[in-house]
């Protein structure tokens, strides 16, 4: 899983001129919101906490060097929920849902501060091992990407190196599963040998999400899963996260607000690197409380 | 709250919600003229106006038959969300209680007719002046309050249905001890019941268009008595 260049550009604020992470493009943080300052934008609106959170984050920051890019933010995701979020590029929620496995820590002078918990054990706790922190938190990127290997082993890669199965009948069934459960498998179980990287975008996708649900994972997170799909394809993602929301925990970063509204039983919207406002989907896509979600979601100048 | 309804980064959107808005506006002009000139038609006992009334029903079915397309086309193209969904919500049922407005004004210009054919009625009319003028203002209010996006105006608007409601009332009284007095007057007087009814039916729409003022602003649903939605 290496997608440090997918979105790393999406968490850099506009007063960054002096950045060590080289690597990161230092593009302007929003275009068309930048009316509003970060001061404007006083605490979370809404409802950010929840009874069962399967994840528990308290007023995490997140530094890319000398520049901050998430600003003390609070959010419960519960159990066997699809929380999604929004906003503009560079508003911090990307950063923000690559705390959750850790996955800034590959990227060079990023700092993250507050407490997350994962079913109340620290994220980023001393003693905490990443690997086997990601085969529990899962990721699916916005751009399909397979290993260039064959279908089968795509999908086995995980279970074997995580020591889950090893032998071939366990590993086998594995795939199958993981295959079905993704809507895939009628479409490559007689081509389980040849490579992921010749099926379509769509197809390579949903081989990812198998191989992200192969290693049995209780959260997943998804940063822009649908973004190079066309219809059809995001039509049967939606319709696989509305499945894997019985057994999964899913965090999902989407610019589709359809998307978001779909799927999602909470939507955070993020802006500025500030959680602006957490509430039910229903009432931020039918009467949000903020305006600068009321502005976000119906295309206003914010 | 403010609503900025020609704020949006699609310049096409912020005028397709204005001609939206403006269609239902005009279809309500065109109705509250429709009440005053039945209303007038059957004080004066002029058929001919009573016609006209009828005739205009007809683009007042056409109006709300546009306003629905375009209120659809909007939601197909857009997907609005939020305050531009409500305004969508409310632009189409506001015109179905303009439409229904319509129908008592026609209902009121064929009594109209009726009461020119049969010689006036001996009693009534000032209890239909009295609640017209009533009802008439309402109607005007609540599609005011609209274009202000005003709550408070809407809400006191609202308020003065209760009052139409026990003039209704006691005008029914009135009609009905009429009638026993005077049987020969029955079916005239019938005709100012029914009026009086269309009247009675016309502040309800208006009060509906109030609580549609209330949605659109604060997304709060307060028909059906659940006022204590309202924040």
């Amino acid at each position: 899983m290496t997608s440090m260049t997918l979105n790393a550009g999406a968490a850099v604020p506009a007063q960054d001129k002096t950045n060590s992470a080289t690597d990161l493009p230092n593009k302007p943080a929003t275009e068309s919101t930048s009316v509003k300052t970060q001061e404007d934008i006083a605490e979370t609106v809404g409802s950010p906490f929840c009874d069962e959170a399967k994840l528990r984050m308290r007023n995490v920051n997140v530094f890319y060097g000398e520049a901050q890019a998430i600003h003390d933010v609070s959010l419960d995701i519960g159990r066997n929920q699809v929380v999604a979020m929004i906003g503009p590029s560079g508003c911090g929620k990307s950063t923000f849902l690559r705390c959750l496995n850790r996955m800034n820590d590959t990227i060079e002078g990023c700092r993250v501060e507050g407490d997350l918990t994962l079913d109340g054990e620290a994220i980023y706790g001393p003693k905490v091992d990443v690997v086997p922190l990601r085969a529990r938190v899962g990721m699916v990127f916005q751009k399909p990407n397979p290993f260039p290997k064959s279908i089968y082993d795509n999908v086995a890669y995980g279970p074997k190196i995580h020591g889950i199965a090893s032998r071939r009948a366990e590993l086998d069934e594995i795939v199958e599963n993981s295959l079905r459960r993704a809507g895939l498998w009628d479409e490559v179980k007689d081509r389980l040998d040849k490579p992921g990287t010749g099926l379509s975008g769509g197809q390579q996708q949903r081989l990812c999400i198998a191989r992200a649900i192969a290693v049995s994972p209780e959260v997943i997170l998804m940063d822009e899963p649908c973004s190079a799909l066309d219809p059809i394809a995001t039509a049967r993602i939606e319709e696989l996260i509305h499945e894997l929301r019985e057994n999964y925990t899913i965090a999902i970063v989407t610019h589709s607000m359809q998307q978001a509204a779909r799927v999602s039983q909470r939507t955070a919207y993020f802006h500025l690197g500030k959680l602006v406002e957490v509430n039910d989907t229903e009432t931020v896509f039918t009467n949000p409380e903020h305006d600068l979600t009321e502005a976000y979601i119906t295309g206003r100048f914010g | 709250m403010d609503m900025h309804f020609d704020q949006h980064i699609s310049r096409q959107f912020n005028d397709d919600l204005e001609s939206l808005k403006t269609e239902m506006l005009e279809m309500g002009g065109l109705v509250t003229r429709q009440v005053a000139d039945a209303v007038e038609a059957l004080a004066n006992a002029d058929s001919e106006l009573a016609e006209k009334v009828l005739k205009v029903e007809e683009d007042i079915d056409r109006c709300e038959m546009e306003v629905d397309e375009h209120a659809t086309l909007i939601i197909a193209k857009r997907q609005p969300a939020a305050s531009d969904l409500r305004m969508v919500m409310s632009v189409i049922r506001i015109a179905r209680d303009l439409e229904r407005v319509g129908d008592e004004a026609s209902k009121i210009a064929k009594m109209a007719i009726a009461l020119t054919d049969q010689g006036s009625a001996p009693r009534g009319y000032t209890e239909i002046r009295h609640i017209a003028n009533a009802v008439r203002k309402m109607l005007n209010d609540a599609l005011d309050a609209y274009t202000r996006f005003d709550v408070k105006s809407a809400m006191e608007t609202l308020a003065e249905d209760e009052q139409v409601d026990m003039d209704y009332r006691s005008a029914v009284r009135e009609m009905v001890t009429y009638m026993m007095e005077d049987p020969r007057s029955i079916s005239r007087v019938m005709n100012v019941l029914w009026t009086l009814r269309s009247l009675e039916r016309i502040g309800d729409h208006a009060k509906n268009i109030c609580e549609q003022v209330v949605y659109l602003v604060q997304g709060a649903d307060i028909r059906h008595g659940n006022e204590q939605n309202l924040r």
